[in-house]
């Protein structure tokens, strides 16, 4: 793999545009790997990457049944922050928003991250108490977070309704300056021709259809490509996990929703930081190309249907409308959606299953984006020891029957309410 | 939008129920912890048919069993409960 470079770039230039290359090989797959990841999305392909990087394991394939990153990684709002309330989750996001800020150069690949910030709108004086306890939890562990008042937040967000009679009344609101967003594309494809630099196997593709068991342990996957032996074993599949970990007799506590989002036409920048509230439940943030991105509620139900409900797209444009006005003037242009894994507390699951030498990396409900390479970095931990990253030990599969579930929402075992 | 049939009041959209969960995740009083652990976090979660608990929130707000597809969202039965 030759280095992106301005050098290179302009070596190019003066050869005919001659040195392009593919990002990544095509390979056929091996008879077998020591590491096997289903699921070429950006978790799976960073997970590789780590693999590859940090462990010295090189003999590792990323199984993917489709195109890399046409899975959730290429359907998000891209909306990356770590400021949840939730210590065992606001260190492990923070951990990633660690690795978000040296992502481009490490990768030697531009994924656009985007320090904007990360704006939660506040419409009550309730919603003002929980912003204070939250960016108080997050101060205390040495996280970012600024309490706005009403006139700061007037002079971030020029747009928003800040009259008497707004329908959603503001307050105030929590910033975490950086926070922001990324290129989604580009980190599934910077992880993968960074993972490919290093040996890995990105086979597109190839969809595992089961796993061959001996002995109470998997030893390989079956595929659309045949039989492919492994050591271990990880599940990284997003909205798939169900039935891929019931292919090895394994009940998760997930079930699969829809969410959806969709794009306005582009138009010159007026909003340039990512707003989201406290109580409403859409995202607002303005793409690099100018679209103003938006996003809102899953549907509430189990589905794998990738076709989303219009009342969704309806409820959040109208909030969105009512807290900036001027987006009532601009056409939608396009939506879409994806299948999400809606764990039972809202939290992802990054464990060894009850089956040897098969782990999950799943559960990420509507938040995995910003995970991604914390969530590669200690999955990769995971798979090369067999022992947890402390990071992610508290999002062990067995939390559940413990009674240790880690519930930001504080909605129980109702997806649905997620 | 889903239009479902609702044994009460015939047909509706699906704006006016919720889904509350799969038939096989009801927990009884009279389960053993185990098997209310199970039922509370256990789902079989497939590409395909599955049983659910429905309530017409909206609307005469009785409890349904809907046996519907979750790919196709295609519905292969309403029931009163
Ligand atoms: C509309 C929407 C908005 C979102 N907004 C945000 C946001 O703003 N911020 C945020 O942090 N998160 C957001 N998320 C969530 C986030 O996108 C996901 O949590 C994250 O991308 C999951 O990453 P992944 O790599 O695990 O999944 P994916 O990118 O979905 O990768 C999983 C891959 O596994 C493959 N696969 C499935 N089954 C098999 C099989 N049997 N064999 C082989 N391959 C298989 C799939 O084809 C897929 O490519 C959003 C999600 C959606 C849908
Ligand atoms: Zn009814």
């Amino acid at each position: 793999m030759s280095k992106y470079s301005a050098l290179a770039l302009l070596r190019g230039a003066l050869t005919g545009q001659k040195h392009w290359q593919p990002a990544w090989r095509d390979p056929e797959p091996k008879k077998s790997y020591d590491v096997v990841i289903i699921g070429g999305g950006g978790h799976g392909l960073s997970t590789a990457y780590y693999l590859a990087k940090h462990h010295g394991i090189r003999n590792i394939a990323v199984l993917e049944k489709g195109w890399i990153g046409g899975g959730n990684t290429g359907r998000n709002t891209t909306i990356v922050r770590s400021n949840y309330r939730q210590p065992a989750l606001h260190n492990f996001f923070d951990f990633a928003l660690k690795l978000w800020e040296g992502m481009s150069d490490e990768l030697n690949f531009n994924v656009m991250f985007s320090t904007r910030g990360a704006l939660f709108l506040g419409h009550s004086d309730s919603d003002m108490t929980q912003l204070a306890q939250r960016g108080d939890a997050l101060t205390c562990d040495g996280i970012d977070a600024e309490l706005l008042d009403r006139e700061q937040v007037r002079r971030l967000v020029l747009n928003l309704d800040m009259s008497r009679d707004a329908r959603f009344p503001i307050h105030g609101g929590l910033t975490q300056r950086r926070g922001g967003t990324a290129r989604h594309d580009a980190v599934a494809w910077g992880y993968a021709r960074a993972a490919d630099a290093l040996g890995v196997d990105v086979v597109q593709n190839c969809e595992v259809t089961g796993f061959e068991m001996a002995g109470g342990r998997v030893t390989g996957v079956e595929t659309s490509r045949g039989r492919i032996g492994a050591g271990r074993t990880g599940i990284c599949v997003a909205g798939n996990s169900g039935p891929v970990a019931g292919l090895a007799g394994i009940k998760l506590p997930i079930e699969a929703q829809t969410l959806q989002a969709f794009v306005t036409e582009p138009v010159k920048p007026m909003i340039d930081t990512v707003i989201m509230s406290q109580s409403l439940h859409c995202y607002i943030s303005q793409s690099d190309k100018g679209g103003i991105v938006l996003g809102g509620d899953p549907d509430q139900f189990p589905s794998y249907a990738q076709r989303g409900l219009a009342p969704r797209i309806e409820k959040a444009a109208a909030e969105a409308i009512a807290l900036v006005p001027a987006l009532s003037r601009l056409r939608m242009v396009r939506c879409w959606s994806g299948t999400t894994d809606m764990s039972f507390d809202g939290s992802p699951i990054i464990s060894a299953l009850p089956v040897d030498n098969l782990y999950l990396n799943g559960g990420w409900c509507y938040g995995g984006f910003k995970a991604t390479p914390g969530s590669g970095f200690a999955y990769a931990q995971l798979l090369a020891t067999g022992t947890s990253h402390p990071l992610a030990a508290p999002f062990a599969f067995d939390r559940f029957a413990r009674g240790a579930t880690i519930d930001e929402a504080g909605v129980g075992p109702w997806p649905q309410l997620r | 939008m889903l239009l479902i049939s609702c044994p009460h009041c015939g047909e509706r959209a699906q704006v006016e129920f919720t889904y509350e969960r799969t038939l096989d995740s009801v927990v009884t009083l009279a389960m053993p912890p185990e098997d209310a652990m199970r039922a509370l976090y256990e789902r079989a979660n497939p590409r395909g048919l599955d049983d659910e608990l429905w309530r017409h929130s909206y609307g005469c707000r009785q409890w349904l069993l809907i046996r519907r597809n979750r790919t196709t969202h295609a519905i292969e039965s309403v029931k009163a409960r």
